[in-house]
């Protein structure tokens, strides 16, 4: 089992992908984890790193980086929303 | 169906006058339209394209429009978000709110675009004469939501 990442808007351009699948990995137990995990991919990634602007969702529902990610989550990382 | 995630347009017209019909209770009915502006940031705008997360966002506003539901007595709520590439003058988002007096209305009319603002996952990019640009989120747009937190409820 493994989680299912989505980026969108400016992140989604940075990483240069909308999404992908990944075994989680050993030691990323939340979502603020998992994060920090990518954002050590590369120079690409750095968009990603603690302090930059970007929340995330767990299950399509806005989380904190404390929230846990288990196999099977569908986790989306993004800028701070602008619509409306 | 009170919310709709769409790219074609809507008749803001004919969504105020849905509002009201076959509630006789009701005595008020506030809305707001928001529109593309020719202009943001010092830059003249000729288009902008609208993104957001399919499944979640449907979620977010429906949840917003259930929180308003919890906070106000309302009759009936609709909430339209567009999607895609919109150039200036064109309609982005509708709420409207049906309500027995104006105080609720208005309330939970701006209550929702405020919430809209800062929890629906929509993604703006203009396209200005130096190039595409993504938007950047306003403080005060997080401010506008946070204030109902303390808000009482008027009247």
């Amino acid at each position: 089992m493994s989680v299912r990442i989505l980026y969108f808007a400016a992140l989604r351009e940075a990483v240069g992908r909308s999404e992908e699948s990944l075994s989680l990995p050993v030691g990323v137990a939340t979502v603020g984890e998992l994060q920090s995990f990518l954002a050590m991919r590369g120079e690409a990634w750095e968009a990603l790193r603690a302090g930059r602007n970007v929340r995330a969702a767990r299950n399509q529902r806005m989380v904190k980086g404390s929230e846990p990610v288990v196999s099977g989550d569908e986790i989306a990382f993004f800028p701070p929303v602008t619509g409306g | 169906m009170s919310v709709s995630v769409q790219q074609a347009d809507f008749d803001v017209g004919a969504e105020i006058a849905a509002l009201s019909r076959g509630y006789p209770e009701i005595g008020a009915v506030a809305s707001f339209v928001g529109l593309v502006r020719n202009a943001n940031d010092g830059a003249g705008i000729s288009a902008m394209s609208l993104e957001h997360y399919p499944g979640m966002t449907e979620k977010a506003l429906e949840e917003i429009v259930e929180e308003a539901r919890s906070r106000w007595s309302l009759n009936t709520v609709r909430v339209i978000h567009r999607f895609g590439r919109l150039e200036p003058g064109d309609n982005i988002v509708f709420v409207g709110v049906g309500s027995a007096h104006r105080g609720e209305a208005f309330a939970a009319c701006e209550f929702i675009m405020d919430y809209l603002k800062t929890r629906a996952p929509f993604w703006k990019r203009e396209e200005t004469p130096d190039g595409a640009r993504w938007v950047d989120a306003r403080e005060c747009d997080d401010g506008a939501a946070a204030r109902w937190d303390e808000i009482e409820i008027r009247r």
